[in-house]
């Protein structure tokens, strides 16, 4: 009953509020838009001079792909490499062949190896042993023509679902305390976990909104790719923001206004994005890895992962589910026991 | 007659900062009760541990022969704070209409309920108006509707009339005699004389003390005074010379 009442003015409160709502709904779609501009872009179209002592290899790879430019002089295409004319120079003298990279770029080192991978292979198909770096390629999960941002995507969308709601949810009961109504409050029969239910339900209806907007825009409009179930996504990501409004909701307590809650940025919700999979773990130090388990967005990302691009079901992210459920539950508790300090019951 | 309030030789530190000193008093039933002290004396953080939103460092609190807080009491209770607490982003009606859900107010016992108090304060032609487009005045009377929607049998004021003007305080306090007389007791700060003659009776705080307690007319014969003022700063000068 009482959480009813909190939960119908938190709707009516937020609703008014024009541009915290677009700040919700609208900001995570055009920095996705944005994001996924800058990563679709066209692929780095690398040059790489040829220098071959068989003018037909030579003349060959020309025709094969225009990333290459055959070389008479090699001093020349050494001058141009060092003066970033150039990304590489390919040496093909039989038997050998000697690729120099210009090396400050790893996007383009990674074009160069590519492209003279995938030329040297189609010129000789019937003789597997000459390339040496003759690679089969196969892909267990995306393809050929996934984007660098099908692979980031996933995580964005967690992480700007997870930044939005920890923030707004936070500053509001941040608000809710600054501006005296949380004393006015406690001075009422309502109870602490009342109150805490109650932001949890009313900020959780804005939060599904969000979750289904952000998941269906990135899908369907900026065609991300989505190898399972958008059900088990919106689940997830409405798991996450649960997690991050009551989190931001207990955070706040220890924030005496709101631009000390927007200092929790870089301590609470930017180390996440370390952990949340954008960046390989496995590769971290060794004891930085363990940090990853206290981290939400870590098992949040996963599992949004797991679903788009490996159209894992429910069996694959129930127990991603289930910890932030755990987490959410926690803060919860705790934000119960963090309003003891203004009244003891 | 009754105590409803009763308060126990109470201290209260703010860290190492005393702001009460061993207060005890007590509320009568049906009694108007005034806090009447200087900016600073404590009024603030005497009412609200007797509402429950603070607690003694020494001492006790009982309301109607509980100790505070307590949730069954907070429901007896209706407490105006001195900085309006309200909903700014919502109009009256949608303020006082989430007040009365919380103490169980529902269907047209709430609208009932929500008319009287606005009236009662001369806000219902305004009800339909956001709280950001109030002035002053009227987010105080706001903020006191809100108090009175529960018909609580105590009403905690604090300072209830600043910002209001002449005529309406009057009629505020013509209402708050009424529900006196009904059975509510009152307990209301101040730190304006004038109004403290209209209390049954008062108790002076100063520097977190209670200098002096009794009804005005006591006060003012015992220290042959003229006013309150008189008698305050009488009070006050004792404590002084000590
Ligand atoms: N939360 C707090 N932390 C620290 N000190 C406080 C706090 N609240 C009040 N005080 C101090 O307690 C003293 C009494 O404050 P209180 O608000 O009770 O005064 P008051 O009598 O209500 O004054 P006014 O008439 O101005 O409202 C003041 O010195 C104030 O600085
Ligand atoms: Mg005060």
């Amino acid at each position: 009953m009482r959480t009813r009442a909190l939960v119908k003015r938190i709707i009516r409160q937020f609703i008014r509020d024009k541009r915290t709502l677009a700040m919700m709904f609208l900001a995570p779609l055009l920095i996705l838009t944005l994001v996924n501009l800058v990563f679709s872009g066209n692929d780095y179209d690398p040059e790489i001079a040829v220098i071959s002592n068989s003018e037909q290899i030579a003349s060959q790879l020309e025709k094969a792909d225009n990333s290459f430019i055959v070389y008479e002089n090699k001093k020349r295409a050494a001058e141009d490499l060092e003066n970033e004319k150039l990304d590489a120079i390919v040496e093909i003298n039989s038997p050998s062949t000697k690729i120099t990279l210009e090396g400050s770029n790893p996007t383009a080192n990674k074009a160069v190896m590519m492209t003279v991978e995938k030329t040297l292979k189609s010129l000789t198909p019937q003789n597997h042993q000459q390339s040496s770096m003759e690679t089969e390629i196969d892909y267990l999960h995306g393809s050929a023509d996934m984007e660098s941002f099908d692979y980031i995507g996933p995580f964005l969308i967690g992480f700007f679902i997870f930044f939005f709601v920890f923030l707004i949810a936070g500053v509001s009961f941040l608000r809710e305390r600054t501006t005296g109504t949380l004393e006015r409050l406690l001075a009422t029969p309502m109870r602490r976990w009342e109150m805490v239910a109650g932001y949890v339900l009313g900020f959780g209806i804005f939060t599904i909104i969000q979750s289904a907007i952000i998941v269906s825009f990135s899908i369907y409009v900026l065609d991300i790719m989505m190898a399972g179930s958008i059900w088990f996504v919106i689940l997830i990501t409405l798991m996450l923001a649960v997690t991050a409004l009551s989190l931001g909701t207990l955070l706040s307590a220890f924030a005496k206004n709101e631009l000390q809650m927007i200092q929790f940025i870089p301590l609470v919700v930017v180390p996440q994005v370390f952990f949340s999979g954008l960046f390989n773990i496995e590769t971290m130090a060794d004891w930085l890895q363990p940090l990853s388990y206290l981290m939400p967005l870590t098992y949040g990302g996963q599992a949004i992962r797991d679903v788009m691009i490996q159209g894992g079901g429910w069996s694959e992210i129930y127990d991603e589910v289930l910890v932030l459920a755990g987490f959410s539950l926690l803060f919860m508790v705790l934000n119960v026991l963090a309003l003891k300090k203004h009244r003891k019951l | 007659m009754t105590s409803v309030i009763q308060v126990f030789d109470v201290s209260k530190n703010y860290s190492s900062q005393r702001v009460l000193e061993n207060i005890s008093l007590n509320v009568k039933k049906n009694e108007i009760y005034g806090l009447l002290g200087p900016s600073g004396a404590g009024k603030t953080t005497l009412v609200k541990m007797i509402a429950g939103i603070e607690t003694p460092t020494k001492g006790s609190i009982e309301v109607l022969d509980t100790p505070m807080p307590n949730l069954q009491n907070m429901t007896r209770i209706g407490f105006m704070a001195q900085s309006d607490a309200l909903y700014v982003e919502l109009s009256g009606h949608e303020n006082l209409e989430f007040f009365a859900s919380i103490y169980g107010l529902k269907g047209t016992k709430q609208k009932e309920r929500i008319e009287h108090a606005a009236s009662l304060v001369n806000l219902t032609e305004f009800l339909k108006k956001p709280v950001q487009q109030y002035s002053g005045g009227m987010k105080r009377r706001l903020s006191l509707a809100a108090a009175l929607l529960h018909e609580p049998e105590i009403l905690i004021l604090d300072e209830p009339t600043v910002g209001i003007d002449p005529v309406l305080r009057q009629s505020i306090w013509n209402e708050l005699y009424k529900l006196s007389d009904a059975g509510t007791t009152i307990l209301v700060t101040t730190h304006v004389m004038d109004e403290a003659e209209k209390c049954g009776q008062l108790g002076m705080l100063r520097d977190g003390r209670l200098i002096a307690s009794g009804s005005p007319q006591q006060l003012k014969e015992s220290t042959a005074s003229a006013t309150i003022e008189d008698a305050f700063l009488y009070y006050g000068g004792v404590r002084n010379e000590n």
